[in-house]
């Protein structure tokens, strides 16, 4: 295996070299029609990223529109109520409520740069949707979302939401109609229309350079953390990091500010049943080589969980590569749990986390409880809250119900 | 059994290609219904110089929806890659046999092992669509020391200068996208077809085969034109999936067949 010139140069989370490699993961697994639109892409990141009007039109967007940097939040009746102190990154302050904004406003400037006039994008919760809708009315692109018919279901009201930004949203109804599906169904777009049209993927998935343009692109998360930890903690880092994992961008985001420059324990919390980490073996889906869950045969399982953000079955292939060197880990949390810690947020410190959020939650509370090595009495730990609850309270209130 | 005389995929087609002959390569989803073995014997007879067998997967990402309903059928029937294998070892259509497979269906299965099951069951090509020139080496050295011929493809957005080291490591013939999508079936003939063809053909001695979008025995014969053969999936699966059977599919590759022959 090639290794990404990151490791070569002993960095952990760096550039992963133009065959897109993180350790033996990531790669470009597309057709042929569209390995030239990935290659495009790979240069015109390569060169917007070292362009600093480009840096500083996004940090400026960032800031007067999408509302960075968002705070960290000390929680002191969580940390009495769970003996370890917790700090919040708070996504959740982000304009359209998560850390899905980072991402689309770099994406939609980058395809602005090299003249595309229409988005697509896949979503789970809706959230990447929402994003990507509201970044293209910002920009006048033309967007269409695609999502599963499960969750289009589920997630009303961010459908509505979307269409009101102006965006299409085309419901799945092909495989398990979740967000595979509407992965596949946005790849399927994006062959056709490569010419005008720039995939907006959401995550820290599908064919290289996405793994690294997303994780680049939420590297400000992690960035701002480790500065706004040290202001609080007196020059000191957070003995753990926790984000939730569904194809991984808020956890690579935040993991990328802690992962070279200290030695932060970093842990991923996927959803019980979405759990690449802990039930996947490495195969090659959307363009990646990473954990997947599968079949004997290679047939790719259904995800299953509260959250529409946390059902997919596989994983960013950076943070498969952070497991094997040892540098990350990897748990995960029931629905019963993540139903538990979006109760005790909101009663502790008033903040309604979103459900993918909560799992984060989950295991820093189970941890805790439990004596995990990591979350000692007295440890400190960040987690990120990667998106806000509001989308989630009528499903809550159906199953408390 | 078939293993000695499986005819083979390059030898076969470049011998037809020389007698100037069209290729002929219809496409049929493996384990679709219980009529795809028979069905793929009668393709024999009917005029097609290969077939082309998919190997069901549940994400297939550059099919429309006729080939993943045909997919999703054979799953539903219990369908497994090593099943479709064993069932294609077991007949002597008397031409060669190319699978169609997605990646990870390899990787679970391992290379060799995926190569050498192959050849086992008379496969002498395989086509995997998302493994693209820069990401195929391991499967191909497999394939290689197996005896299956990896075919690959070239696209409308491929640019000249990737076409010369694509074709160099294709095998049997190179597989030309004919339009930017996925497989469907198209009323008109793209445009792209025939352009992607002949920037193929000006750089290959390789048989240059026509897929993705041709639909009927018309555009098969416009196409063929340029290009030395087509691959011919949606139409003919959408055929089956409606019940048409065996005879339908006898008919309509017939009909592509004399179309081919009369020029
Ligand atoms: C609030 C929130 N958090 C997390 C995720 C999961 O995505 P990722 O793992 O890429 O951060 C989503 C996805 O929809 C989300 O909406």
């Amino acid at each position: 295996m090639t290794a990404g010139e990151g490791a070569a140069s002993g960095v952990i989370m760096g550039d992963p070299g133009d065959r897109g490699r993180f350790g033996e993961f990531g790669g470009r697994f597309v057709p042929e029609s569209l390995v030239p639109a990935c290659m495009e892409l790979e240069a015109a990141f390569r060169a917007a990223w070292a362009d600093p009007a480009f840096r500083d039109e996004l940090t400026s967007t960032l800031a007067s529109y999408g509302g960075r940097p968002t705070p960290v939040t000390e929680c002191p009746r969580l940390s009495a109520e769970l003996g370890v102190r917790v700090l919040l990154k708070r996504e959740d302050l982000a304009h359209t409520g998560s850390h899905k904004i980072n991402n689309v406003v770099g994406q939609a400037l980058l395809a602005r740069r090299m003249g595309k006039t229409r988005l697509v994008a896949e979503t789970g919760a809706g959230q990447h949707g929402v994003a990507t809708a509201t970044a293209a009315a910002r920009y006048g692109m033309a967007c269409v979302v695609y999502m599963g018919e499960v969750d289009t279901a589920r997630q009303e009201l961010n459908v509505f939401r979307m269409e009101l930004l102006g965006a299409e949203v085309r419901p799945v109804t092909s495989g398990s109609r979740t967000l595979k599906d509407a992965v596949n169904e946005a790849l399927r777009d994006w062959v056709a229309t490569v010419e005008d049209t720039h995939y907006c993927l959401g995550s820290v998935m599908g064919p290289h350079p996405y793994p690294w343009i997303v994780r680049e692109l939420q590297r400000v998360v992690g960035d701002e953390a480790r500065q706004q930890c040290r202001a609080i903690l007196g020059g000191a880092d957070p003995d753990v990091v926790v984000a939730c994992v569904g194809g991984g961008s808020n956890a690579a985001g935040t993991f990328a500010g802690f992962a070279d420059a200290t030695s932060s324990a970093l842990v991923g919390v996927e959803a019980a049943g979405g759990a690449a980490m802990a039930k996947g073996i490495p195969g090659v889906l959307h363009g990646m080589r990473s954990n997947l869950m599968q079949d004997e045969a290679g047939q790719i399982l259904e995800a299953e969980s509260i959250s529409a953000g946390l059902d997919y079955p596989g994983i960013g292939p950076e943070h498969a590569h952070l497991a094997a060197i040892g540098r990350a880990r990897y748990e995960t949390a029931t629905d019963a749990e993540v139903l538990e810690a979006f109760q005790l947020l909101s009663r502790t410190e008033g903040i309604i986390p979103a459900l993918e959020s909560a799992h984060a939650l989950a295991w820093v509370a189970r941890a805790a409880r439990s004596g995990d090595e990591l979350v000692r009495s007295g440890s400190t730990v960040l987690v990120t809250l990667s998106g806000r609850g509001d989308k989630d309270v009528a499903q809550v209130r159906e199953l408390l119900a | 059994m078939t293993v000695a005389t499986a005819p083979d995929l390059a030898a076969t087609l470049a011998a037809h290609r020389a007698a100037g002959r069209k290729l002929l390569v219809p496409y049929v989803t493996g384990g679709m219904d219980d009529q795809w073995l028979v069905t793929v014997e009668a393709l024999a007879g009917a005029g097609a110089d290969a077939i082309e067998i998919g190997l069901p997967f549940s994400d297939p990402m550059i099919d429309g929806p006729t080939v993943q309903a045909a997919s999703l059928a054979a799953l539903e029937r219990g369908t497994t890659p090593a099943g479709v294998l064993a069932d294609l070892g077991r007949i002597s259509p008397g031409v060669p046999l190319v699978v169609m497979t997605y990646y990870n269906l390899v990787v679970r299965t391992g290379h060799r092992r995926m190569a050498a099951s192959m050849a086992e069951s008379g496969v002498t090509g395989a086509i995997v669509p998302d493994l693209p020139l820069e990401e195929v080496g391991p499967w191909a050295e497999a394939a290689d020391s197996a005896g299956v011929a990896t075919v690959l493809l070239v696209a409308p957005s491929t640019p000249d200068g990737r076409i010369a080291p694509i074709v160099e490591r294709c095998r049997g013939f190179v597989y030309t996208v004919g339009r930017m999508g996925v497989t469907g079936e198209q009323r008109q003939l793209a445009g792209t077809a025939l352009d992607v063809a002949a920037r193929v053909k000006a750089r290959t001695s390789l048989p240059v085969c026509v897929g993705i979008g041709i639909s009927d025995a018309d555009q098969a014969r416009r196409v063929c034109e340029v290009a030395d053969g087509v691959v011919v999936g949606s139409a003919l699966v959408r055929r089956l999936l409606e019940g048409g059977g065996v005879e339908a599919a006898v008919d309509f590759i017939g009909g592509i067949r004399r179309a081919l022959d009369r020029g």
